[in-house]
């Protein structure tokens, strides 16, 4: 057992057990994605299904987390209902500090409980509790009878939870993480359904000696690093207007998917701005623990229910990706419309953005009559709120046979149903920029299909040289750089201020000066190691595909090149396939 | 003297900067819990934050509580603490009426001692150092 081994916490549902294992090595694994993908070579089944109770659900922080600012993320690691590969998913809330409070680097489910139960870890105690009778409830709910159910540690606890969505193994139902966090994208919280699994709870109830050989030192630095995260332009970007600031000017240049990605821009994308949500809806900001920019932008959701004023109000969080998904893509141009949309697709724990644009599909579909209205049940049409209230229901409930093959995702949908041309599908369903070719290519193939992969969204804004193999060497660069980020596990908006040097600074002051030496090195093992993990559960970049209405976009750049779209994608593919290869062949 | 106050916990973001900088600094810890200053939620995370904080009350009950004098009377409110002298019997963590004293798993207490180094880390201005208001002899919350 080395000292640089990270501690993992095992919990054993079928028995309702916990194990204690020194598992890895930080120099190499780094922790976060690293770490989670090394936990699934030792303990996935990379051949079977995404359903089989063995299969591992892994929650991973970083060697920093808890111990600069923004080291606020956790990644989960498991394999996916959306394609049955291995995947990540990030989230943030209390659950990083959570975690290092409780004593663990990585929380490993294993096996599957026999009714439904809700599972709780500290550092002193593992568990699990019969949690059958939440079983059907909304997330809200949810989060209402754990707060109960778990008394104590308030404020220094985390609570994870799933919804019906989770339950009736949408291929995207979410893990929503303290309220207005989430696990969001590819199924991570039907990996939790399919284990029953209705909530986990960490309790962060102990406490660590400062860290390093000069705790003096430790404690400037911190310092130090605090004041640059408060202090620089990244602090106003997303603590003003946050994310949402962007819609605006996306919609200028044109790359706003709207209405099913059928526009790219529309006056009236400024009802869903961020300066709208500002003035009209914001009431108040929230943060990771961790974290003092406080990014997280609650909105508030006030709804007449009946008459005489009789009204309901309700704090929803809002960002960029849930404005573009439930407000521009399926036509809702109005702020408090989008929010009812966000508020339902929460109660369900769905992953916001394969719901806005699964429905926005839909909509379309059944404006071609492709679906009927039996099918759908209700008037989907663009901007329709109260018929995406209720679709969403029937979505996150698997109401019908059409609802439920919407909820394994639109191409699914649209293999069965038609309209594959217009399912706006990258991998999963397409995030909100449509800025061009370099993007389209990267979201189509990337690790986790998301627009955080690479920087590929900036990238088409900056360069218009077209040259493929430019674009490629800079997916893989990137994405290696973010390699280092996601597994320490940083917020990806600190990047500006964790550069290489300010990180190795971090690292030498916690005890970590070797793993300092070499990051570069070890950010390419766990670039690898990803990739590895990925081809072996099937990933073949090769079977992905940009449906034509992404090659009928329009952006201020001008009309979609097809040629070059390819030789980035071909290009890509090739160096996919080099970085994944097994060990010994790369 | 001086003493801290949370004030406008209204606008508490929940980073828990301020008790991660208490423990860093004054307790030489990494954690949440062993600070002076505690954040909790008041019932999920949409009810809005609390602080768990000493008042800095003047007789402080936890002072008289103390058989040992490690808590005595700090003038302007509050205690002063001398670890030294402590022998974990938590009787100040009881005598406190607001809670404000943790208790560690081996029975070390932490109050906060109204030094006011939490105060430039709360990105929000949630909490203060004030003079306490002459006329509050008893006490302490009528300022909040
Ligand atoms: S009794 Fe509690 S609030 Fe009052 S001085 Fe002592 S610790 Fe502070
Ligand atoms: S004033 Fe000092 S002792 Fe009190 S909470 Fe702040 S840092 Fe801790
Ligand atoms: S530092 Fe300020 S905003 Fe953050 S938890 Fe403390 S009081 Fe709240």
């Amino acid at each position: 057992m080395s000292d640089a081994a990270f501690r993992v916490c095992i919990v054993h549902l079928d028995e309702g057990k916990g194990e204690i294992v020194s598992f890895g090595d930080k120099n190499l694994h780094i922790g976060g994605s690293g770490l989670a993908a090394a936990l699934f070579e030792k303990y996935g089944l990379p051949n079977e299904s995404w359903s089989h109770p063995d299969q591992p659900l892994i929650f991973a922080i970083g060697c920093l987390t808890g111990y600069f600012p923004l080291m606020s993320k956790v990644v989960a690691g498991f394999k996916s209902p959306y394609h049955d590969q291995y995947a990540e998913s990030h989230a943030g809330g209390r659950l990083a500090l959570a975690m290092r409070f409780a004593g663990y680097d990585a929380i490993v489910l294993r096996g599957r409980a026999r009714l439904p139960v809700a599972v709780h870890v500290g550092a002193r105690v593992i568990e699990t509790k019969d949690a059958n009778y939440l079983w059907g409830a909304n997330v809200f709910t949810t989060g209402r009878v754990i707060r109960r159910a778990f008394p104590g540690a308030s404020g220094h606890r985390s609570i994870m939870r799933i919804g019906p969505a989770g339950e009736t193994l949408s291929a995207y139902g979410c893990i929503n993480v303290d309220t207005f966090r989430h696990f969001g994208r590819l199924g991570s919280g039907s990996v939790m359904g399919v284990k029953n699994v209705k909530a986990i709870v960490v309790s962060g109830d102990s406490d660590l000696p400062l860290p390093g050989p000069d705790p003096k030192a430790y404690g400037k630095l911190f310092k130090k690093v605090y004041e640059d995260m408060t202090a620089t332009e990244m602090m106003s970007k997303y603590h003003n207007l946050g994310t949402p600031g962007n819609v605006i000017p996306i919609n200028e240049l044109k790359s706003l998917p709207i209405r099913n990605l059928q526009q790219t821009t529309d006056p009236d994308a400024v009802g869903i701005s961020g300066e709208k949500f500002a003035a009209d809806l914001l009431i108040r900001n929230a943060a990771c623990a961790g974290c003092p920019v406080g990014c997280i932008h609650v909105g508030m959701l006030r709804e007449q229910f009946q008459d005489e004023h009789r009204f309901q109000i309700r704090q929803v969080s809002y960002d960029h990706e849930l404005i573009f998904a439930l407000g521009s893509m399926v036509g809702v141009m109005d702020a408090s419309g989008a929010l009812a949309l966000m508020d339902e697709v929460e109660k369900q724990g769905l992953d916001a953005m394969s719901a806005g644009v699964a429905l926005a599909w839909a909509t379309e579909a059944y404006q071609k009559g492709l679906l009927t209205k039996e099918q759908v049940e209700y008037d989907l049409a663009f901007g329709n709120v109260d018929a995406y209230k209720e679709a969403i229901w029937c979505l996150g409930h698997g109401k019908n046979e059409f609802y439920r093959a919407l909820a394994q995702g639109a191409m699914v949908a649209a293999k069965k149903f038609g309209g594959e041309d217009f399912a706006c599908v990258l991998g999963q369903e397409m995030a909100g920029y449509a800025t061009g070719e370099t993007f389209f290519a990267s979201q189509s193939l990337s690790f986790r299909h998301s627009h955080l992969d690479t920087g590929a969204y900036g990238y088409d804004q900056k360069e218009h040289d077209k040259n493929a193999d430019k674009a490629v060497k800079y997916f893989v660069d990137d994405e290696r750089e973010r390699v280092i980020l996601t597994s320490l596990v940083s917020c990806l908006f600190a990047r500006g201020v964790y550069k290489k040097g300010l990180l190795a600074e971090c690292l030498t002051s916690v005890g970590l000066p070797d793993l300092a030496a070499n990051l570069d090195k070890a950010a390419d093992e766990m670039q690898r190691l990803r990739w590895r993990m990925r081809l072996s559960t099937g990933y073949e970049p090769e079977k992905t595909s940009v449906p034509k209405r992404f090659l009928e976009v329009e952006t201020w750049a001008g009309k979609m090149d097809p040629g070059y779209l390819d030789a980035v994608r071909a290009g890509y593919i090739k160096a996919i396939r080099e970085l994944g290869a097994p060990r010994g062949e790369s | 003297m001086k003493i801290l106050r949370a004030t406008r916990m209204d606008r508490c973001i929940g980073c828990h900067s301020c008790s991660l900088a208490c423990a860093r600094q004054v307790h030489k810890k990494v954690s949440w819990r062993t600070a002076g200053i505690r954040i909790k939620s008041s019932g999920g995370i949409t009810t809005g934050f609390e602080a768990n904080v000493c008042l800095g009350c003047e007789p402080a009950p936890c002072a008289a509580a103390c058989p040992t004098g490690a808590y005595s009377q700090r003038k302007g409110g509050g205690v002063l603490v001398k670890m030294k002298l402590c022998i974990r019997c938590g009787q100040c963590a009881a005598a406190c009426p607001v809670d404000a004293i943790y208790l560690d798993d081996t029975g070390v207490p932490y109050v906060c001692i109204h030094c006011g180094q939490c105060v430039p880390y709360c990105p929000h201005d949630c909490i203060e150092m004030r003079e306490k208001p002459e006329h509050v002899c008893v006490g302490g919350t009528c300022d909040v």
